[in-house]
């Protein structure tokens, strides 16, 4: 059950240029979230800028009751948020969404992150490790600095690799390429992937080449964060050509499954 | 001193308090329940509802102002049936009354809503939609004109014996002849305003920020437009009124209650504060409670000489 609670901060921490890892003392959502669920902050108590913002779960530690995510300041709300200091409080709103569908022990799963949307699968990968499922996170980043990975990704306990726009670390070119040389060769029963729209239609494309399902987790500009406003929705068909619809990302995803998205 | 009397009567529409929501910025109150316990509110007031479903308007739809926010959602609902079958029934278990916001896209869209509703146990009400600006027909098309809102009021009047609250926009020359126009074809209250027509540039991609280019604004910055409104058609009317528009506090809805609202809507107060409505209730009751006044009624219009 989703709560909003005043979270005090723990830890504000930069972890790269613009890149932020906050620890929020929050035991009533890390008691019940799941990765790919998200938490809706109020970035300050004045009412400019007016609305919340959505920010994808990175971990919890449910001992401790601490929530943790990675973000990247990219306007006013995110820098009013990167200001805050431990001890203060924010208000938070979550578990809010649907998250990820976790596979069935064993399989071999890839985690596809591009820039910051790296965060979720973190978490996603750490659940899925502890469920005995063979983790590959493939993490892509325009530059070896603006890799949006924190220590504790960095430490997880599963394969890693890296792509950079400029070559300044691991691929030299597109995440995607990556994911391509592991589809054509020992092949993956699910991908998961959360990052730019043009990344994510790419991986969606592979997708359908070598036939492997996906779920992706979308952002979206959002107003309610509960599912009343509709403005965060997103266009998709169900499978069968059912009609296409706009579903709410802050209620119906911010996970769907890939081939029910549509890129236009 | 005893609790303060702040029960209200809108047009027939019994509010044990004066708080409602505004359509729109809270679905159909099952999204909020987690958070807000709707027994305590007013009233509800429903996203809008149209004879079938709508898609509503390309992304994005949203976007950020001073104080305020844009938006051009465009109307996307289920449609009147899928409100009766399942929305209905679950606001049903709760002790509030319920008011149906209506739209469409012809005059006898709304006399067929108006009907369809009527025979529906559990509506306490209609708010005809007749200012949306964020679609091509119906909408605005109809609040900006006096004898077309005037038209579609008498036609949802001909066809419901339920009370019947005309939602006005602000974006007319003068809010007072569009009220006196849908009063005088029956409305029995009138809730305002609507959201302010707006528009915002997104610079890096010189392109205007909202897919529907234009959008309706909403929020703080809105509030002294909307109590001004409420203000001169408290004074040119005898007739109930909701008031709308930038509420976010105890002391913002106390503001529309002084200039002449008989009831408060919350709206976009809610996405940043999900219990908005029920601690603008409690502020309420503190201020009467402060002042020592024992009925809301007196300070419905009090800052009138």
């Amino acid at each position: 059950m989703a709560v909003d609670i005043p979270a005090e901060v723990v830890q504000q921490e930069q972890v790269g240029p613009g890149l932020y890892r906050l620890s929020l003392y929050a035991p009533q959502i890390t008691r019940s979230a799941v990765p790919g669920q998200f938490v809706y902050i109020r970035c300050t108590d004045n009412l400019d800028p007016l609305l919340r913002r959505p920010i994808s779960i990175h971990g919890v530690n449910r001992e401790r009751g601490e929530l943790f995510l990675l973000y990247q300041v990219v306007g006013r709300g995110t820098a009013l948020l990167a200001a805050r200091r431990r001890g203060e409080r924010l208000g938070v709103m979550g578990p809010l969404g649907r998250g990820f569908t976790l596979q069935a022990p064993g399989q071999r799963v890839v985690l596809v992150g591009g820039g910051i949307g790296v965060a979720p699968l973190v978490f996603l990968g750490q659940v899925l490790v502890q469920r005995n499922n063979q983790v590959c996170l493939l993490v892509g980043a325009r530059s070896a600095d603006q890799l949006p990975v924190g220590k504790e990704g960095y430490t997880a306990p599963f394969e890693l690799a890296v792509a950079t726009d400029d070559g300044s670390c691991g691929h030299h070119g597109p995440v995607t390429d990556l994911l391509e040389k592991i589809l054509a060769g020992e092949g993956a029963d699910m991908v998961y992937a959360c990052g730019p729209r043009g990344m994510l239609h790419q991986t969606a494309l592979l997708l359908a080449r070598y036939d492997v399902p996906g779920e992706f987790s979308l952002e979206e500009r959002m107003g309610c964060g509960v599912g009343a406003c509709l403005s965060c929705v997103c266009k998709t068909a169900g499978k069968g050509g059912e009609p296409l619809q706009y579903r709410r990302v802050c209620v119906e995803g911010p996970v769907f499954p890939a081939d029910q998205l549509v890129w236009d | 001193m005893t609790k303060p009397n702040l029960a209200v009567d809108v047009a027939g529409i019994r509010m044990k308090n004066p708080v409602t929501t505004a359509s729109g910025t809270f679905g159909f109150g099952s999204e909020y329940a987690p958070f807000v316990d709707l027994n305590r509110l007013g009233a509800i007031v429903v996203k809008g509802t149209t004879l079938l479903p709508r898609q509503g308007n390309p992304l994005p739809r949203i976007v950020e102002t001073p104080a305020g926010i844009l938006n051009a959602i465009g109307l996307q609902n289920p449609g009147v049936n899928h409100f009766i079958e399942v929305a209905l029934p679950y606001l049903r278990q709760f002790d509030l009354p319920v008011i149906v916001n209506i739209a469409g896209d012809t005059v006898e869209d709304y006399a067929t809503l108006a009907a369809r509703l009527d025979e529906v146990p559990g509506v306490a009400g209609l708010e005809v939609n007749i200012s949306c600006p964020n679609v091509k027909k119906g909408g605005l098309a109809f609040g900006a004109d006096p004898d077309s809102a005037a038209a579609v009021v008498r036609a949802v009047k001909g066809a419901t014996r339920l009370p019947v609250v005309v939602k006005l926009s602000p974006n007319v020359t003068s809010i007072v002849r569009l009220a006196e126009a849908v009063v005088e074809a029956g409305a029995d209250a009138l809730s305002m305003i609507n959201t302010l027509l707006g528009m915002a540039i997104d610079i890096r991609r010189r392109r205007p920020a909202l897919a529907n280019v234009m959008g309706g604004l909403s929020g703080p910055a809105i509030r002294p437009v909307a109590v001004r409104a409420v203000w001169q058609v408290y004074q040119a009317l005898k007739v109930p009124i909701v008031g709308m528009g930038g509420i976010v506090t105890a002391e913002d809805a106390l503001e529309f209650i002084m200039a002449g609202a008989t009831a408060v809507a919350v709206g976009t107060a809610n996405f940043i504060n999900p219990r908005a409505t029920t601690d603008i209730i409690e502020g309420i009751e503190r201020f009467l409670v402060e002042e020592g006044v024992s009925d809301i009624q007196e300070l419905i219009g009090a800052a009138h000489m």
